[in-house]
């Protein structure tokens, strides 16, 4: 049997989009599939050395809860939703968030990022950066980590061209 | 059942169950048995297409007070 592949192409850069690319890719690595990222625009903070820089934002994102990772369960069902104005008004929103966020993840046990990139890494899921917006956002190749591959459009379709599964995230 | 290699993913969630299964399956040989733990209400589904997509057999899947235990030969 050929071995099944899959592409995906990672377009965004916040922490809550980090995940379905890593999860799929290392999920597809441990059912045997050949698989492949291409990062593109804000995709490109997904492969930066420092992670820190991924943050989730609650302005403008009407479909996501805001809850508290902690005190009794009456406290933590409350969702803290607030309109848009006010969010974009308190400095720092974006980090206390994000810093809930990280802290619901870890209460769940779901991987963090750093974790899940890894683990792809591990099982050779190969990840390619586009040069174009490496170039564009004024980003240096060291400012990624090691083992990334630079290429183009048509390097994505090299590869994509002949996969089972291809996704656009 | 009798079991050679143990792997406690309890307390993990998707995919990490699968993802340590999948690592824990490499270090034994053909036709030696992984017994998994989980609380993963997800893993249930997930170890039966894990199983199906891989050729591993999972030879038996058991709840007991929201704890999955998992039987699975290595192909």
């Amino acid at each position: 049997m050929d071995t099944k592949k899959m592409a995906i192409i990672a377009t965004k850069g916040t922490l809550d989009w980090a995940y379905p690319p890593f999860i799929l890719a290392s999920t597809a690595a441990a059912l045997g599939y050949e698989t492949q990222i291409f990062f593109t625009f804000y995709g490109l903070q997904l492969v930066r050395k420092d992670l820190s820089v991924l943050k989730v934002s609650p302005l403008g994102n009407p479909g996501m809860p805001m809850k508290m990772p902690f005190g009794p369960k009456w406290f933590k069902s409350i969702n803290w939703n607030m309109p848009n104005a006010i969010q974009a008004i308190v400095p720092g929103y974006e980090s206390v968030a994000t810093a809930l966020m990280k802290q619901t993840i870890s209460n769940n046990g779901v991987a963090t990022i750093p974790e899940l990139r890894e683990l792809c890494q591990e099982a050779e899921v190969k990840f390619i950066a586009c040069q174009m917006t490496v170039e564009l956002f004024g980003f240096e190749h060291s400012d990624f980590i090691d083992g990334l591959e630079y290429g183009g459009a048509a390097t994505f379709f090299e590869f994509a061209g002949e996969t089972d599964i291809c996704l656009f995230i | 059942m009798n079991f050679d290699k143990e792997l406690d993913a309890r307390g993990l969630n998707c995919p990490l169950p699968i993802l340590r299964a999948k690592k824990a399956l490499a270090e034994v040989s053909t036709g030696q048995v992984l017994k998994i733990l989980s609380t993963d209400p997800g893993s249930v589904k997930d170890f039966a297409a894990f199983a199906k997509q891989t050729g591993n057999e999972l030879l038996s899947t058991a709840e007991a007070g929201g704890e999955f235990t998992f039987f699975m030969k290595k192909k």
